[in-house]
């Protein structure tokens, strides 16, 4: 028989005992709507956990220090590459041959100062580090109150939560509930004032301006901040304990011509020169990439730290998770296929007769295997159509309860489901080859059966 | 002048059983519905096969129709041994050489007249566009040209097993084989049915073997007559025949 002949024959047959075999096929999609919910939620639950680590930065960046630095992150690479005093200095060329990197987006200097911060007169030290542009997607500015810096070079800073606490004379300890923005009012568009030691090329006997590393005056300076945001989360966490609490504009933080612990270091360097970073943080394309740019880096002859494992070990959950879900989700796809082999086997009883006329006629046993081969695929292309629609009716409605639960929780909406359309094919090819499998026992019984034995059953 | 219709012996045999013997098995007890029987029957004859019920003339049937195969011996049509073909063949012999009708006509309820005709179109993947004429065409002949898209309930015996005539004529098939055609008919609707019968055999040139244990439709039809009884042929006897015009006149 040719393919559209079985396909119209098989069509016929369904209809014919419509009630048996829709719901065989009902039972088929919520196989596959289980299937379908399940690993939509592990491949979201995925790329919630992708987009937040992407948001955090922490996992796509490298922190690059120089060699000469000895009190340093990495001390096991010490041991690795040239000796400290031979190393290149972290300077402005080699920031710049640093961004050049393949996939590399962005390579900024690290300023950070340690200093006496004025509120209302009264003094408060901290940790004060510049933040570049590219920062304001960290997730840590997700809850702020207030804005992001107005431009690069604005005198304005940002306080993470803790400082504007202790700014307004509050502690955490006193009270665990307080929100940012019940600190705003009182400390947004208020005014600090910072002081700094700046680096300033000394003048030489002759009057002109000497930029030896070896020569330079230190002036004490004040600068007037604007505050413009208080920031919940912490967006300096990597540091740890060197982790800084305010924040000002990247290009202005470098334009004050700070001094840095490494300013002091090079005055003995006999390189030394040009002024040099304690640190550059590399910012790379995705998370992938970050061996790579690390090792390339370390070829270049400095000392690099991130913290890339950790998302090779996340991966491998996701994996076994996604494996899990789908395992869960398969089994209610399995009991359905029982229940095709259970609706055929009926079907050739009830017309035992009629494959017994066929046959009589000159059906051959392909031709009767290949329509009851067809029945079962056909439900198996309604079976996962119908659920892949159904799976992605729970989804979304898991979702929407997620997303309600969320709100009430003060938490931005998350989309913590997602379907690609591979799983869309996937789950329809999948249920189509489940129900042919379990038409293979049917329609080769269907097949074998004796027309003189069929012709007689009434 | 008496008018004896013998198988011509220039006819070509278009069937012919060596020794054919069929035993079924029923717990200790052996059955023997057919006993070392051996027979020729040549192209354009028709048939009547006779005999008591049990005396293995549809387990002849069966296995001249290629439904059943032999317990030992051998049926040879138009000179192919059913022996040696394979499943498949062997339905491609029953869906191209031979058609078969049933006393109970065998018709798939669910289907319309005209889709119980084309199925046996679909099994042998005649083009779709070239189907309808033929379905017409061989219900034209049967007279049930206006009524194909009945279905078989909406019809009566007789016109179900006009039907079912159409169908086996279908595929142009060489040799009819029909079991009681007229078992479930009354006797005028099923003296219809073997005049339907008698014409494929003259005009079309059918070897045509009819099972049935009415002697008085056998003698008026067919040309020959074959008696089993106990799975053994107990006589076969050429048939004067009643001219065709006699019986058309409504000769009871």
């Amino acid at each position: 028989m040719k393919t559209y002949d079985v396909a119209e024959l098989a069509l016929r047959n369904l209809r014919e005992s419509v009630l048996r075999n829709s719901l065989t096929t009902i039972g088929i999609s919520v196989g596959v709507a289980s299937l379908v919910a399940m690993l939509a939620l592990g491949i979201g639950l995925q790329k919630l956990a992708d987009r937040r680590l992407e948001k955090s930065g922490l996992f796509d960046t490298v922190i690059v220090t120089s060699r000469r630095e000895l009190r340093n992150f990495n001390h096991e690479q010490e041991g690795t590459g040239p000796a400290p005093a031979e190393s290149p200095s972290l300077d402005e060329t080699a920031r710049l041959s640093i961004a050049q990197l393949p996939n590399v987006l962005e390579a900024y200097p690290d300023i950070r100062l340690v200093t006496e911060l004025r509120f209302e007169d009264k003094p408060h030290l901290t940790m004060i580090a510049g933040l570049p542009s590219s920062a304001k997607n960290n997730e840590a500015f997700d809850g702020m109150a207030g804005s992001f810096f107005s431009s690069p070079t604005a005198p304005e800073v940002i306080l993470q939560k803790s400082f504007a606490e202790q700014l307004l004379g509050k502690s955490t300890k006193d009270d665990e509930n307080i929100k940012v923005s019940d600190l705003a009012p009182s400390l947004l568009g208020k005014q600090l004032l910072m002081r700094y030691a700046e680096r300033t090329a000394a003048a030489d006997s002759t009057g002109a301006q000497n930029d030896s590393g070896a020569a330079y005056s230190v002036i004490s300076r004040e600068q007037i901040l604007k505050i413009v945001g208080i920031c919940d989360l912490d967006p300096d966490s990597l540091r740890q304990q060197a982790r800084a609490r305010v924040f000002l504009p990247l290009e202005f933080a470098e334009n004050l011509h700070v001094l840095q612990p490494s300013d002091l270091r090079d005055t003995s360097n006999v390189l030394g020169g040009k002024p040099t970073y304690s640190t550059v943080e590399v910012r790379v394309q995705s998370p992938k990439y970050v061996q790579a740019v690390e090792d390339s880096i370390k070829k270049m002859g400095f000392n690099t730290f991130s913290i890339v494992d950790a998302t090779k070990n996340l991966r491998q959950f996701f994996a076994v998770l996604d494996l899990f879900l789908g395992i869960f989700g398969s089994l209610a796809l399995a009991v359905a296929s029982i229940g095709i082999v259970n609706t055929l086997v009926m079907a050739i009883l009830e017309r035992r007769r009629e494959i017994g006329i066929m046959k009589a006629i000159g059906a051959s046993d392909v031709d009767v295997k290949g329509l009851f081969f067809a029945e079962a695929g056909v439900m198996g292309i309604f079976g996962g159509a119908v659920g892949v629609a159904l799976g992605w009716t729970i989804g979304r409605v898991i979702n929407l309860g997620a997303n309600v639960y969320l709100k009430r929780q003060h938490f931005p909406p998350e989309q913590i489901w997602y379907v690609p359309w591979w799983l869309v094919a996937g789950a329809i090819a999948f249920a189509i080859v489940v129900s042919l499998i379990s038409g293979l026992y049917p329609a080769s019984r269907a097949a074998r059966l004796d027309p003189v034995q069929a012709l007689r059953y009434e | 002048m008496s008018s004896v219709v013998r198988p011509k012996p220039t006819q070509p045999v278009a069937i012919s059983t060596n020794n054919l013997c069929r035993y079924y098995r029923m717990g200790e007890a052996e059955i023997r519905a057919l006993d070392d029987l051996s027979l020729q029957i040549r192209s354009g004859e028709f048939i009547a096969l006779l005999g008591q019920s049990g005396s293995g003339k549809s387990s002849l049937l069966n296995l001249l129709a290629g439904l059943d195969r032999p317990t030992s011996g051998s049926v040879v049509v138009q000179g192919h041994d059913l022996q040696n073909l394979s499943r498949q063949d062997l339905a491609k012999y029953r869906l191209k050489t031979v058609g078969m009708v049933f006393q109970s006509f065998n018709l798939i309820p669910s289907m319309t007249v005209a889709e119980n005709v084309e199925l046996p179109l679909r099994f042998a993947e005649i083009d779709r566009d070239k189907r309808g004429a033929l379905c017409q065409q061989a219900l034209d002949r049967v007279g049930l040209g206006a009524r194909i898209r009945h279905r078989p309930t909406e019809l009566s015996g007789g016109e179900q097993q006009r039907v079912a005539l159409a169908r086996a004529l279908i595929n142009q098939p060489q040799i009819l084989l029909a079991d009681e055609p007229t078992g479930n008919l009354d006797s005028r609707t099923g003296t219809e049915i073997m005049n339907l019968i008698r014409d494929f055999n003259e005009s079309l040139g059918m070897t045509v073997v009819v099972v049935t244990h009415e002697r008085a439709l056998a003698e008026r039809y067919a040309k020959r007559m074959i008696l089993l009884a106990d799975g053994k042929l107990l006589d076969d006897q050429p048939n004067i025949v009643p001219s065709a015009e006699m019986t058309r006149g409504g000769m009871r």
